[in-house]
């Protein structure tokens, strides 16, 4: 049991970054689907980052606390400058929303895995694989006390502080959007763009800022991944689980609070197929299409029970123009 | 009403007016623009990357696609296929359904080819085979292209999400057949037995076929969409859903036929990729194409001859990066980040295309 | 204070393009006041007034208010001189509760909190007398209801000054009441108020001045209590100009189209055509007269098939004497049946045509299905397009012009010039000169009175009432989506057009 519910949370958490990020993202309009290259990036930005100093300073030295911010501010700004670039084009360039993120997608997982495959070898390193060990057992500390809390413990402090943190930028993200001005300014812009403009909302700040902070969010999710979850770099090993977190979105019908609840039943279902013993193969598979289906018939049912607030955006996937005077 | 407001303070630097018309020689002439500055800067990339002279880099590039005649007619089939899901897509884009489930189409074509072949191998003689693995191919596709189309004729429903999701679903199917149906060739060894039977007769070579099939597809598609009937129904549902019910359209049959088409081409090509190409399934069967499709079908402006050009371009990259890879031992994604850079580029020269900056009053208006 | 107006505006003028929308306007509002403002369609009213309220910048002129001259160049400049519009289209965000569309935007002191704004807004609504739910959603309201939101909207945020653009062109009588009872209160509590009307009776009822505009210009401003209906439909409409159209004699004219009480419902349930029945004969044109909005729109869309109509019947008379009714009928059944119906919408491109089309594919529009070939037959309509092109002097390029890319005029020649192609036997047109120079309009009245004599029921939907009155043989006049009248249009005057269509009978 313990093995199972610390591996759904493990499982979880990349998506429930990925997917508060894009929330965010979605609220002010924008569909932003290069988030699965952005969670890429995000990743290979916190290797690149943990890389260099590591190398800089040389395993005995590791501080702690700087090892980990250098990882984090490298994969924070690496998802940034991906956010600026589809902000730039979607927002100020009006290009197609897709298209502009279909192609972030194909750039940002080509950027992970070129250096991710070829970063040692580029650093004149001898081994072509990347070990994280050094720093990542730092983004695995778990919390002092969790040992003698006995089960208690291990279901619920046997992570990481971004376990932690994915969960609390979740919450906050979901306060901001419901309880305060930002939040309905930022809703305004993606519902009715227009309006949001009548109202002496500035439009352009608040898209470029819900979609760059939302990528940064989302490349946290890759950084979880790498550096909490597997603690090396593989090619694809993140797999499709950006396109889940887009899954999660809907799913959680664009509210982080459900997302948290969402992409535990996301890492359950996956767990499920991995733990469940004897278990078959076919099974295996059902789990893991599963998410997409639950998503597909939410999708479904939200439209034909025609109930708005469950709607996306209604701007969303529209550029905004305003129409010259 | 372009007027500016003769406000006297904050007045803006500059402001976008949409163009009304732009000749056709400027509009690609700033696309090559923007090619040319993404080449300028892939080449910038690559030398920063790999230190690599980037004339030697751009050598390895063209031998990626031109080294010898095998490797051309590789890149030539691996075009005709880019090209054919781009097809696929097109006339749902042109309508303003943002079919973006393309690759879950392929696979399931390619699925329903797999499958018939492993069932129906043995007990039908060739001729016959082909046709029901087709036809197979054709049926699956189109279905799991219809299933969001109905969703989105008569509920509204978000196509552009639907159809990512339902790419997942298909894929999460063929690992499932795969398994329940014992296709790999030791149990749970991964590996899945080619096909000995149902495969694509060979014309000169073993790509001519493909080649074949798609070009004439391209004709069909340019033909069906200019100057059939259906094609210009499409075009005024894709403008304007006013006019189409304003001259008795029925909209919902539309998206309905349209989606039917769009999933049977991507079929189509699920068929030719198991029969004539790779002989097995798997979830990585469509490889991506279904998402570069739609890209290469948006930059060609939703023309399938144009889209010849830019498929190349996609496929030249692809072909010329994986050479570069090989002749430099680097990394075989590095193409991903040279097709990104390109494809930005241009999707940002379309704001040029579209708008124009004008300055205030007094100051030149930049073209 | 007392010399003082809240608002004031000297000679202002504005233009849009060759067209003069506002000439040397001069208008004065007090505090404490309700002023009307009165004109035909077209007069400048909205365009007046979206100057006050910082969306268009005037060209000439200045603006005062409480004797200072201020400069208004954006809604929030507006806002800054605490003066509100409420449009006829509304600015809301659906999903949202009234309190959260209430204050978005609003730049409170300290921390956003849900309850102080619910609270204000309740405040507001007491003080006034709205009855509105502030956790209601805008997608859960009436227009009614959203047209409080707008209006509580605009106090929210201080306005003491506020521009209503026809806000009972939707409403239902007893909603018109509770209007008028809210902006009575808020003038006794001294707001100005500034309310554009096209119904006489509200302007009589509610108004303490009338400003009258015409063409663009100000004609008068009466105090309300010394003027009658009369003078103020004179004002309004002004004296007959006379514009040499041809008008022949009717000739062998048969009834064609008989259209029989029908009602058409919006989603709300509010009557948008109201018992309305009339006859088209052929070889006639019949003018249909009325404010914008009183359900022409609908009326005519109903006809061609495009309404679902609660209750009523059409009737097509063929020439060869047989009946269909087109009710419940789809354009494409109706022109299965052989009936020969042309229709030039209101909304040219995005409607009649499709502005990104060549002239030619724009040709096609109502003929391509004919024939079995599952392929377009293109030769046809280019012909087609080059005789209209040359016929109507269309201005273009060529034919392969995208028509998006034509000036109005000629947009409406190309849609005109298609529709009578098909040789109609009943050729509907809403508005054909709207937005025309004086030579695109007269094309299109000729192309109109050719039709007429070659026995086409001609249905002409205008505004211009000299031009209803010169180019129509019976005008019927509509008001709220009722029939009001049926007039000789060689005997009848502007007056009494005007007076028809300005009553307001709804309820």
């Amino acid at each position: 049991m313990t093995v199972f519910i610390q591996g759904a949370i493990r499982q979880a958490m990349p998506l429930l970054f990925g997917a508060t990020g894009e929330i965010l993202t979605e609220k002010s309009g924008n569909l932003n689907l290069g988030i699965p290259g952005i969670m890429y990036v995000g990743a290979i930005g916190g290797v690149i980052g943990a890389t260099l100093y590591e190398r800089a300073v040389t395993s005995a030295g590791i501080v702690p606390i700087m090892a980990v911010m250098v990882t984090m501010l490298s994969a924070m700004l690496a998802s940034l400058l991906m956010g600026l670039i589809y902000s730039f084009l979607v927002i100020t360039l009006r290009a197609n929303q897709n298209v502009t993120g279909l192609a972030l997608t194909t750039f940002g997982i080509g950027i992970g895995n070129f250096f991710g495959g070829s970063l040692n070898k580029l650093l004149g390193a001898e081994s072509a694989s990347i070990s994280l060990g050094n720093i990542s057992k730092y983004f695995k500390m778990t919390p002092p006390f969790a040992d003698n809390l006995g089960w208690f413990g291990e279901w619920f402090f046997s992570y990481g502080f971004l376990t932690y943190l994915g969960i609390i930028i979740a919450i906050i993200a979901g306060y901001v959007l419901s309880h305060t001005r930002v939040g309905l300014h930022l809703r305004a812009v993606g519902e009715n763009p227009a309006t949001a403009d009548a109202a002496g909302i500035n439009v352009v700040k608040y898209k470029y800022f819900a979609t760059c902070i939302g990528s940064v969010i989302a490349g946290l999710g890759g950084v979880y991944y790498i550096f909490e979850y597997t603690a090396s770099w593989s090619n694809n090993g993140f797999g499709d689980r950006g396109w889940l977190a887009i899954a999660l979105v809907i799913f959680a019908l664009w509210k982080p609070g459900i997302g948290i609840v969402g992409s535990l039943i996301f890492g359950a279902l996956y767990m499920l197929g991995i733990t469940t013993v004897g278990i078959s193969r076919t099974t295996k598979v059902v789990y893991e299409m599963l998410p997409y289906l639950a998503t597909i018939v939410i999708l479904i049912i939200t439209s034909i029970r025609n109930k708005k607030e469950n709607h996306p955006p209604a701007s969303l996937g529209l550029s905004y123009f305003r129409e010259e005077r | 009403m372009n007027e500016v407001k003769t406000e006297k303070k904050r007045e803006p630097l500059f402001h976008i007016v949409k163009r009304n018309a732009i000749p056709f020689w400027k509009s690609w002439l700033f696309r090559v623009v923007a090619i040319v500055a993404a080449v300028v800067v892939c080449s910038v990339v690559t030398v920063i990357m790999t230190d690599l002279n980037p004339i030697s880099v751009w050598d390895a590039m063209f031998k990626g696609s031109f080294k010898n005649e095998m490797k051309t007619w590789w890149m030539l089939r691996e075009l005709a296929l880019l090209l054919g899901v781009s097809l696929a897509v097109t006339p749902a884009f042109k309508m303003r359904f943002w079919n973006c489930g393309a690759e879950g189409q392929v696979l399931m074509g390619a699925l329903c080819s797999y499958a018939t072949i492993m069932f129906c191998g043995d007990k039908m003689s060739y001729v016959p085979l082909m046709i029901v693995t087709l036809v197979a191919a054709l049926l699956g596709a189109a279905i799991w292209g219809v299933i969001p189309a109905i969703f989105f004729a008569f509920f509204k429903t978000n196509e552009t999400l639907f159809t990512l999701m339902m790419n997942y679903v298909a894929k999460g199917l063929i690992t499932f057949c795969v398994i329940f149906f014992a296709w790999e060739n030791v149990y749970g060894s991964g590996k899945v037995n080619f096909i000995s039977t149902g495969i694509l007769p060979m014309v000169y070579n073993n790509e001519f076929l493909i080649i074949l099939i798609i070009a004439i597809m391209t004709l069909f598609m340019y033909i069906y969409l200019n100057y059939t009937k259906q094609g210009y129904e499409i075009s005024v549902v894709g403008e304007s859903e006013n006019t189409a019910n304003y001259i008795g359209i029925n909209v919902k049959k539309v998206v309905i036929r349209t989606m039917l088409i769009s999933g049977a081409i991507c079929g189509i090509v699920g068929f030719l990729l198991v029969t004539g190409r790779d002989y097995v399934v798997s979830p990585e069967s469509a490889a991506g194409r279904g998402f570069t499709a739609i890209m290469v079908s948006w930059l060609a402006k939703f023309n399938p001859i144009f889209m010849i050009l830019t498929s190349f371009l996609v496929v030249f990259f692809q072909f010329g990066t994986e050479e570069i890879t090989k002749a430099f031992g680097l990394n075989e994604y590095f193409s991903d980040i040279l097709i990104g850079i390109v494809i930005l580029f241009i999707i940002g020269s379309e704001f040029f295309i579209n708008y124009r900056l004008k300055f205030r009053k007094g100051a030149k208006e930049v073209e | 204070m007392q010399n003082t107006y809240a608002i004031e505006l000297k000679n202002i003028s504005k233009r849009f393009g060759t067209v003069l929308a506002n000439n040397n306007v001069n208008l004065s509002v007090k505090r404490g006041e309700i002023m009307a403002i009165l004109g035909e369609n077209g007069s400048g009213k909205t365009t007046l007034m979206n100057m006050i309220s910082g969306i268009y910048y005037p060209d000439e002129g200045q603006i005062f208010v409480d004797g200072k001259e201020v400069s208004i160049a954006s809604p929030k400049d507006a806002f800054k001189y605490n003066i509100g519009m409420i449009h006829q289209h509304f600015k809301l965000v659906d999903v949202f509760s009234a309190t959260e569309n209430i204050v978005l935007g609003v730049k409170d002191e300290g921390k956003y909190n849900k309850k102080t704004g619910r609270r204000k807004v309740v405040e507001i609504s007491q003080k006034y007398g709205f009855d509105i739910s502030p956790d209601k959603k805008i997608y859960e309201m009436s227009v009614s209801e959203k047209q409080t939101v707008e209006i509580i909207k605009v106090l929210y945020r201080g306005a003491d000054i506020l521009i209503l653009d026809e806000p009972t062109a939707v409403l239902t009588p007893q909603e018109i009441e509770k209007l008028f009872a809210v902006l009575r209160r808020m003038r006794d509590d001294g707001k100005s108020i500034i309310i554009i009307t096209h119904k006489m009776n509200e302007v009589l009822s509610l108004s303490d001045r009338v400003a009258v505009l015409r063409k663009g210009e100000h004609i008068a401003t009466v105090e309300t209590a010394n003027t009658s209906v009369a003078e103020l439909t004179e004002l309004m409409v002004g004296k007959k100009i006379s514009l040499n159209i041809n008008r022949t004699e009717p000739h062998d004219t048969s009834d064609r189209l008989v259209v029989s009480n029908i009602t058409l419902q919006n989603s709300e349930g509010v009557r948008i055509l109201d018992d309305v029945s009339f006859t088209a004969k052929s070889g006639e044109i019949l003018g249909i007269a009325g404010i914008a909005g009183s359900g022409q729109k609908e009326l005519l869309e109903s006809i061609a098939g495009l309404q679902t109509l609660t209750k009523g019947e059409i009737l097509y008379h063929s020439p060869e004497g047989e009946i269909f009714n087109l009710r419940k009928r789809t354009p494409e059944q109706i022109r299965e049946l052989g009936v020969r119906l042309s229709f030039v919408p209101e909304d040219r491109l995005g409607m009649g045509l499709v502005g990104n089309m060549d002239i030619v594919d724009n040709m096609m529009l109502r003929s391509y299905k004919k024939g079995h070939s599952i392929f377009l037959n293109r030769a046809t309509p280019k012909k087609l397009a080059e005789t209209i092109v040359e016929e109507l002097e269309v201005a273009t390029p060529d034919i392969k012009t995208p028509v998006r890319k034509l000036s109005g005029g000629n947009v409406q020649k190309v849609l005109v010039g298609r529709e009578i192609a098909s040789k109609p036997k009943v050729l509907m047109a809403a508005y054909p000169v709207r937005g025309l120079d004086i030579n695109s309009s007269y094309v299109i009245y000729n192309l109109l009175n050719e039709q007429k004599e070659k026995g086409v029921a001609v249905v002409f939907v205008g505004e211009d009432l000299d031009v209803l009155l010169e180019l129509c043989d019976r005008i019927i006049v509509i008001a709220s989506g009722k029939i009001t009248g049926c007039l000789d249009a060689r005997k009848t005057t502007k007056e009494e057009v005007g007076l028809l269509m300005t009553q307001n009978k709804r309820g």
